[in-house]
């Protein structure tokens, strides 16, 4: 059970959180003018790591708000948690 | 029964209040302090269950929580019964009641034993072998294998004992008691540190706090005298929390743990009432300091299993600590030195010691020549060939081993005994560290695994580190927890240290006999049956990983988890497959360490605990009035109002009908409600729905759709524009919680730029829908004030009114396709708005509906429900609901997907109207549907959705969806049940007044 440290809220129990999948990929802004190959690549494709992996997650049980994160798969180990639209660490 | 197994005059136990129990129906005694296994011993009850296969009669080999043979069946009570209890772990307690387990008709003589003399005929994977054949004989094969298998019985009623949970955060947390971790409890309390100290067993103290040996002094007074003023200085620091009978059970990332606290399982019977049993800590700890010590190692020869063979340790602690003789006559079987400190004390007890069997050549450490100097007899380089004695032991048969330990030599000596003590070296408990993440190493002198690399805030110390004499576990202990803590504590600095170091160490995983290894019974998993045969015969057929080798055996897979039998498994499959130990690793050691009870699982969510239970303000209306109820997620909604001995069936009926002809009244208040204010709010919605909403005028409400990215449809309901910036979104009752994070989750990442803000109201307001064609006559009774003329106030418009005073909003919407209206108003005013629109309607025959109804009617008018009629996988255009997709609009949720490639394909599965042939049958929902009658294979077209009998209609409709249905109306397919087949024929979604005609009633 990982401790994180919300951005907003501080250290808190995983069980207020929930995953959101990969971070950093940016909705299209011109959907439109996508091939479905394009559509396709940012609608399904999603890395699944071994290792550093940045991620979305949310205090849904507590301040709902979204953030980032970098983990560690490989270990679980939380490297940085980062509020969104901050770059991430390098 | 022999008053004389009992040495008087104990320190640990309080030999002036006496305990009655019963085991097997047979009444005994015992004092306070005792376990159930020492209070057996005490009655010279070796014999306690049968092993789980052969029916071998078994006894109690431990003292702890590793016992293998010793589980017993607590209690008798329908509700309370326990099975599976480890008897070394059971305090013994006033009214304690205990039977022995797969046994019958008795443990003393018991049928089952037969598989005993089969046994040559049994071996691993016997039964995955033998009931293969004939396949279809397996139904009779299970009966009968059911029957035999499993250990002990359930309870059959509900557990009437209260359990517990709660949180504690520490800095540091140290588990076990023993010397190690009292050293370092201390060391964190007094450096400020809030400590808290845990241990499975009553006391602290660990096995130290016994031993009153010459070997092991500590500042020239016996270890234990200097253990015990060490625990009295604990007590008084201010920062340390001790709570002892709390076994740890898991050991999860991020230094989560979780601890079962026993409060009264030792509590006599009358005493236990209405007290929490049992507690679950969730712990989250800054740091971990796991000092759980070793356990002590079988060994592994013929008919090693009888009752009276036990752990050498265990017989030092039953004499030592409970005062209690396991025999009269005791032999010592060892490979280390340890078997050396029980012989002094059985000596010391005055129990007759017979011998020593010492695998290895000689050794001079100092235990041994005290032993030596006792006139103690030691077999040197022997070993026990074999036991006698069926429901006891009572001789063994000795012989020299050759010089590579693989064979046996010259004349047996056989040795008359009554209980063996057997040492085959010491096992680290790192099974906590394990748990945890952490990677072992191996250290081949001494055959251990022990913690390496771990992730975490946490070390171990003592004996679970691989330190097994008492000056090194002091030394290290001290050490390294300085260094974890980053303290400098000197307290345990200049002691003086007495102790006996073992100087010559032998291993032999399986022992040699004089009969060759197939005529022998070396157990390795004491209460699986499983043999060191067992274990070279999967080698022998091809399995190599140790898992595997492990479940087909099944050694290491009882109560016990193999805590004694997997070392001696892992050397054995070793040494046959000519493998180092290191490389072959071990098994996975899973949660829980031992196992718990499943109410101290659940905790107090038991019952109407068990989920949360969410209610409408207008609850209690509907259960006065007799209505059943359905859940709905978390919600308990109305499902109808049976009246006078109705079914559900004539119910909805009743219900449907009146709301068509006159009127209708439906708790709609666990509809999601979203509140939505924002200069960008229109913006928001353009951008979420599939339809357009800038140009929705205030006052006025729209039908909305929602996708996911995927185009697929997600949810939907009707929002209405309350001000300029200021919407009421409702979403679907079980959808709600959901909307409302996938709508924050676009706005915080992808949209932020947009002055938006959602507040979830769904609890605050009540929602009465008063519906049907006299609704209007009856609104206008309980809101004389408002103009409820179509002109001022048209279908999908809303308007703000006074009800008593109180402000309500009244929205004229449908999901019926009646004339009919939605009044929303606080939770707290619910209940008497709905009673005022109830007697407003009386003399229009108001009726209530519920779930039911409400479903029955809308699909007569072919509204979809999404998630009944929508499974994640139908778009916008596969609904038919075309019109909702807004084509001038540049982007919305899901748009872009609506034509790729697989959306737009003609032949994918879309939703229509299903007439019978047949008005009076009614289709079940979930049904498929295939195009031709009687043949097979054949392709499913799809599914029956929704079904219903129609009062109003007087036919059976049906919502289905259909591979390529649109261009299918008119067509004829078939619906195949299980005794018949029932055509259909394919039609449009609405039902009922196509033209909506009755939404202006």
């Amino acid at each position: 059970m990982f401790l994180i440290n919300c951005p907003y809220c501080g250290e808190r129990d995983q069980s207020e959180f929930s995953a959101g999948g990969e971070a950093h990929i940016i909705r299209p802004k011109q959907p439109t003018e996508m091939s479905d190959d394009q559509w396709a690549e940012y609608l399904f494709m999603r890395k699944n790591i071994k290792g550093i992996q940045f991620e979305r997650w949310n205090h849904s049980h507590g301040c709902r708000k979204w953030f980032n994160m970098v983990r560690d798969t490989s270990n679980d180990k939380i490297h940085a948690v980062y509020k969104m639209g901050e770059k991430p660490p390098v | 029964m022999s008053k004389n197994l009992r040495i008087p005059n104990n320190k640990f136990i309080d030999q002036t209040s006496r305990i009655s129990f019963k085991f097997d129906n047979k009444t005994f005694y015992g004092f306070k302090g005792d376990t159930l296994a020492s209070a057996l011993l005490a009655n010279n009850i070796h014999l306690v269950g049968r092993s789980f296969k052969y029916h071998r009669p078994r006894g109690i080999m431990a003292c702890g929580s590793e016992e293998p043979n010793a589980i017993v069946q607590v209690g008798n009570d329908a509700s309370m019964t326990e099975p599976n209890t480890r008897a070394t772990e059971i305090e013994l307690y006033e009214g304690l009641e205990v039977t022995s387990q797969n046994c019958w008709p008795s443990v003393n003589f018991d049928l089952g034993a037969v598989n005993n003399f089969f046994s040559p005929i049994i071996p691993a994977a016997f039964y995955y072998k033998t009931f293969m054949w004939p396949s279809n004989f397996w139904k009779l094969y299970e009966y009968f294998i059911r029957k035999s298998a499993g250990l002990g019985k359930s309870p059959t009623e509900p557990d009437k004992d209260i359990y517990d949970h709660r949180y504690l955060h520490c800095d540091v947390l140290v588990i076990g008691g023993g010397i190690s971790g009292i050293i370092a409890a201390k060391i964190a309390a007094k450096n400020n540190l809030n400590t808290v100290l845990i241990d499975d067993k009553n006391t602290l103290g660990g096995t130290t706090i016994f031993q009153e040996n010459e070997c092991f002094k500590i500042n020239n007074s016996y270890s234990n005298k200097w253990l015990k003023k060490e625990i009295e200085t604990l007590k008084s620091l201010k920062n340390l929390t001790i709570k002892t009978r709390t076994s740890l059970a898991a050991y999860h990332s991020y230094n989560y743990l979780l601890a079962r606290e026993n409060l009264t399982d030792h509590l006599d019977i009358n005493e236990k009432k209405d007290k929490i049993r049992q507690r679950l800590w969730k712990i989250r700890a800054k740091k971990v300091i796991i000092a759980t010590g070793a356990m002590e190692r079988p060994l592994i020869f013929n008919n090693n299993d009888r009752p009276g063979i036990m752990l050498a340790s265990s017989i030092k602690k039953y004499i030592d600590y409970y005062g209690v003789k396991c025999g009269q006559k005791v032999s010592l079987f060892t490979n280390n030195d340890s078997a050396y400190e029980t012989a002094i004390s059985l000596n010391n007890s005055g129990v007759i010691v017979n011998s020593v069997v010492d695998i290895r050549d000689k050794t001079n450490s100092l235990i041994v020549k005290q032993a030596e100097k006792l006139g103690i007899k030691i077999h040197w380089k022997s070993t026990v060939v074999n036991t006698n004695g069926y429901k006891k032991i009572n001789s063994i048969e000795i012989m020299k081993l050759s010089d590579d330990g693989s064979n046996v030599l010259g004349k047996k000596i056989k040795e008359e005994c009554d209980c063996i003590g057997i040492s085959g070296g010491w096992t680290p408990r790192v099974h906590l560290f394990t748990q945890s993440g952490g990677k072992l190493k191996f250290r081949d002198e001494d055959n251990v695994f022990l913690p390496d690399k771990t992730g975490l805030d946490q070390i171990s110390i003592g004996s679970c580190n691989g330190d097994f004499e008492l000056d090194q576990v002091i030394k290290n202990s001290v050490k390294l927890t300085n260094k974890f803590l980053k303290v400098n504590n000197n307290d345990f600095e200049n002691l003086e240290i007495i102790t006996s170091k073992e100087i010559d160490k032998k291993n032999i995983w399986l022992l040699p006999s004089d009969k060759p290894l197939g005529k022998t019974k070396p157990f390795l998993d004491f209460q699986n049956d499983s043999t060191a045969n067992d274990i070279k015969l999967a080698l022998r057929e091809g399995f190599k990983s140790i898992e595997h080798v492990k479940r087909y055996t099944t050694t290491g897979m009882a109560t016990d988890q193999g805590k004694l039998s997997n070392m001696h498994a892992l050397g054995i499959i070793a040494e046959t497959a000519g493998v180092k130990m290191g490389e072959l690793g071990t098994t996975t050691f899973r949660p829980p360490y031992t196992p718990l009870t499943f109410g101290a699982i659940v905790g107090r969510n038991v019952g109407e605990f068990f989920d949360i239970i969410r209610r409408t303000p207008i609850h209690d209306w509907h259960v006065e009035n007799k209505a059943e109820f359905e859940n709905v997620g978390q919600w308990k909604r109305a499902w109808y109002y049976p009246k006078d001995n109705e079914n559900m069936h004539e119910a909805v009926q009743r219900e449907s009908k009146a709301a068509r002809d006159s009127a209708g009244i439906l708790d709609a208040s666990t509809l999601g409600k979203i509140d939505i204010q924002g200069s960008d709010a229109s913006e928001f919605l353009n951008r979420v729905y599939t339809n357009a909403w800038s140009k929705l005028e205030i006052g006025k409400c729209r039908y909305g759709l929602m996708l996911n990215e995927d185009g697929m449809v997600y949810d939907d309901g009707v929002t209405t524009r309350l001000s300029e910036n200021h919407y009421l979104m409702t979403t679907t009752t079980g959808g709600a919680a959901n909307v409302l994070s996938k709508l924050e989750d676009y706005l915080q990442t992808e949209w932020p730029e947009l002055d938006v803000y959602l507040t979830s109201v769904t609890d605050h307001y009540g929602t009465v829908s008063v519906c049907g064609p006299n609704s209007k006559k009856i609104l206008s009774k309980v809101i004389p004030d408002l103009d409820l003329s179509d002109k001022e106030f048209p279908h999908m418009s809303f308007k703000n009114a006074l009800i008593d005073n109180i402000k309500c909003r009244v929205m004229r919407i449908s999901f019926t396709g009646e004339h009919s209206y939605e009044i929303n108003i606080q939770s707290s005013y619910a209940r008497s708005v709905w009673e005022k629109c109830y007697d407003a309607g009386k003399e229009f025959n108001i009726t209530p509906y519920g779930t039911e109804t409400m479903h029955l009617l809308r699909a007569e008018k072919g509204f979809i429900i999404a998630g009944q009629d929508t499974d994640g996988t139908m778009t916008p255009v596969d609904l038919q609901m075309d019109w909702v997709i807004s084509k001038k609009k540049y982007d919305f949720i899901g748009k872009r997907s609506l034509y790729r490639s697989d959306t737009i394909r003609d032949d994918r599965k879309q939703l229509v109207g299903l007439l019978t042939d047949d008005p009076k049958e009614v289709l079940e929902e979930g049904a498929q549907i295939v195009a031709e009658k009687n043949k097979q294979p054949i392709e499913m077209l799809g599914h029956v959705t929704s079904s219903y009998f129609s009062p109003n209609l007087n036919k059976s409709i049906a919502l289905a969806i259909v591979k390529n249905g649109k261009k299918m109306k008119g067509q004829k397919l078939f619906v195949p049940m299980q005794n018949k087949t029932i055509n259909v024929t394919i039609t449009d979604t609405v039902f009922l007044d196509k033209e909506n005609k009755r939404l202006n009633a």
